[in-house]
């Protein structure tokens, strides 16, 4: 597994602007600036929708890069909590909707998410590698089907419609800047949640884990709880993804959960790079872009295709997806300006 | 020859006296077989066909559930030769049998031979196999995750390709008139009036289908364990360099091997389009069944895909039948309770 052996990403030492990173800071203001700039289409369709896949991946990429376990399953998480966001709100659809309010609703959903991801978990740690990958696309399958044929919970084929995002502190956080600040806020949040995480106790024994199992239970660690625990905490950040993504969308069906989609978010992971945290919300804007504007080049038929060999080539070349490829460059980069200096 | 006598030589169990945990399986087994051989032959009293539904309804189920298990077995064959022996991840397996299935289609509408299309659906995935076994799997030999990447990069490329060569819309496959029409089975489903039997008509070529699934598998088995082919096989997956070593081009070993897994797919795809249909998303649920049957049976075992195959063939029709909605559930709380009891299945070898 040399796409997840990596070395724990190191913080320089320094001030704490010096730590947090120039980079990080360019980005952010860049970020919060966006919607001076950017249009409505690009705000919602192009950030939102990035930002939502980037949470995703990252709950992925957290479960892949720090324990080792890739899952299929993360957009599973996510449907529950939309599903869970359906059927406790309100829905449109005539089926169920509790009409709880939706500081209630979200957080049930969230939890409800991560349970069954810890659940998920607990099923696919006793086995490794491909194991994992293997069991839970198939329980991310099993789901899929089930969601689609049920119609007593989760109203079958047609799913819910209907589900809109609330409206308190008297903003309306469907209209598009609103809803862009949303998903921007949650994203930062558990981007440095994420960060934070990996460098804390917890982070630091699951990445060794990863590396090594059998020493870590010979010390005494106990190595399943901590990956259930991952599990855990990856279905919350799948969930709160989830819960954005039902409001995005404003529906919420058995397609939304389906195979392909669960495939897209290993895909986004990939391709930005599963190294670091960053790379999921890096992969996802690539994606997204590519989703929107491939169409205008090859059409909106052969746009798997499309992206598909793209994926093929970047899992070819280079393993660790676009930051692995800026890792490569970077140094001769360095090289280049060194040498045309004066 | 006989069977290596494994579970009754473990240490920890009681020397004599008590049955070893093979023979108590094998009794537990024989005693499933014996009761469902009465459900399918006796007659019925009324109690039980009003718990049952009907015995045709019943009959039925098993039968087609045995018939779709032969199906599974046949695209899951491959899949955990693949896997098993190479250690190679190819979830693009689901893709070979969707594109099997479209060959035997095309070849058998064009020329009109149906058994054209088979050995086509056969030879022509047979090939694409060494293909990607060049091409993909000798390239990124064990390096698990890549590979699964890769063939899912594939499976995505494919499906929206063959979307692109034959559309949105559902074939099927025509049957030469020799396999079509229906047989009648000594299972009696009810008794009429006059005290005559009526007797079950069940589709012959679904019949053949499961035949053919049985004896594929036998020759499987016996061209693992049986053949220098076989043996050789089995040394190179536990250690290649050896093999190597003693003479043996693997490489060609494992193309074969490749060959047969990707051929059996692509087989499995005319054989299972002739007897339902070819339509897109058929390649997810193949992969689909090909996963939990060898996740249940055990990796790289041919006795756990037969297994596998059967439980959850069996599973997804009599739930089909008695439970509709809650079906899928059912197969999959077979794999959680076989994952938490033998994580590595029920055939697997413990790694």
């Amino acid at each position: 597994m040399t796409l997840l052996s990596t070395p724990a990403d190191r913080s320089a030492s320094g001030s704490r602007l010096e730590r947090l990173g120039a980079a990080h800071v360019a980005l952010a203001v860049a970020l919060v600036i966006f919607p001076a700039i950017g249009s409505d289409f690009f705000l919602t369709q192009i950030g939102g929708y990035s930002l939502i896949f980037g949470m995703l991946a990252l709950s992925l990429m957290m479960l892949a890069g720090y324990g080792g376990m890739v899952s299929l399953a993360q957009m599973t998480v996510a449907g529950i909590a939309g599903y869970m966001v359906a059927i406790f709100g309100q829905n449109s659809s005539g089926v169920l909707g509790f009409g709880w309010p939706w500081w209630i609703a979200v957080p049930f959903a969230v939890l409800v998410a991560a349970l069954a991801s810890a659940l998920i978990g607990a099923i696919s740690v006793r086995t490794e590698g491909i194991y994992t990958i293997m069991i839970t696309l198939a329980i991310a399958t099993a789901t899929f089907y089930f969601t689609q044929q049920n119609y007593t919970i989760f109203n079958g084929f047609p799913g819910f419609a209907g589900l809109k995002a609330p409206v308190f502190w008297s903003v309306d956080w469907r209209s598009p800047v609103a809803f862009y600040y949303l998903c921007l806020g949650m994203a930062a949040l558990v981007y440095a949640a994420v960060l934070y995480g990996s460098r804390s106790t917890f982070g630091l024994t699951l990445q060794a884990i990863r590396d090594n199992p059998r020493r870590m239970r010979a010390i005494g660690f106990d190595v399943t709880a901590h990956k259930i625990f991952a599990w855990f905490l990856a279905g919350v950040i799948a969930g709160l993804a989830g819960v954005l993504l039902v409001w995005f969308n404003g529906r919420i069906s058995p397609g939304t959960i389906g195979v392909s989609a669960a495939i897209n978010v290993l895909i986004i992971a990939v391709i930005g790079g599963i190294r670091h945290p960053i790379g999921p919300f890096l992969g996802a804007v690539v994606v997204v872009m590519m989703q929107t504007f491939a169409i205008d080049i090859v059409g909106a038929e052969r746009f798997n295709t499309l992206i598909g060999l793209v994926f093929l080539v970047i899992v070819f070349v280079s393993p660790d997806g676009l930051l692995g490829l800026w890792g490569k460059i970077k140094p001769h980069i360095a090289q280049e300006s060194l040498r045309s200096g004066p | 020859m006989t069977m290596p006598q494994r579970t009754s030589a473990q240490p920890g169990l009681p020397a004599g006296g008590g049955l070893s945990r093979a023979q108590a399986w094998g009794l537990a087994g024989l005693l499933a077989g014996a009761l469902l051989l009465w459900l399918m032959l006796g007659i019925w009293p009324a109690w039980l066909n009003a718990v049952l539904i009907s015995k045709k309804a019943f009959a039925s189920a098993i039968l087609n559930g045995l018939t779709l298990a032969g199906l599974y077995f046949l695209v899951a064959s491959g899949f955990t030769l693949v896997f098993g022996l190479m250690r190679n991840v190819n979830l693009a397996h689901g893709s070979l049998y969707l594109l099997g299935a479209y060959v035997g289609y095309e070849v058998t509408t064009r020329t009109g031979y149906w058994l054209l299309g088979v050995a086509a659906g056969f030879l022509v995935l047979a090939a694409l196999g060494v293909v990607m076994q060049v091409l993909v799997f000798r390239r990124l030999a064990g390096d698990d995750l890549r590979q699964t990447l890769v063939t899912i990069g594939i499976s995505i490329v494919a499906a929206d390709l063959m979307l692109a060569a034959w559309g949105g819309s559902t074939y099927q496959i025509a049957t030469p008139a020799w396999l079509d029409g229906a047989v009648t089975l000594p299972v009696i489903t009810a008794v009429k009036s006059n005290g005559a039997a009526v007797f079950l008509n069940y589709p012959f070529y679904r019949l053949v289908v499961l035949l053919t699934a049985i004896a594929i598998g036998v020759g499987l088995w016996l061209m693992l364990n049986r053949t220098r082919v076989g043996m050789m096989i089995r040394a190179g997956v536990d250690d290649r360099a050896m093999l190597s070593a003693s003479g043996v081009n693997v490489h060609a070993v494992f193309a074969v091997v490749f060959a047969v897994g990707a051929g059996l797919a692509g087989f499995a795809g005319v054989v299972g389009g002739s007897a339902l249909s070819v339509a897109p998303g058929e390649d997810v649920r193949y992969l689909l069944a090909s996963l939990v049957v060898v996740i249940v049976g055990g990796m790289g075992s041919i006795t756990g895909a037969a297994i596998g195959a059967l439980l959850i063939g069996l599973a997804e029709q009599i739930g089909l039948v008695y439970f509709p909605t809650y079906g899928v559930v059912v197969t999959f709380l077979i794999m959680v309770v076989t994952l938490a009891i033998r994580p590595q299945g029920i055939m697997g070898r413990a790694r």
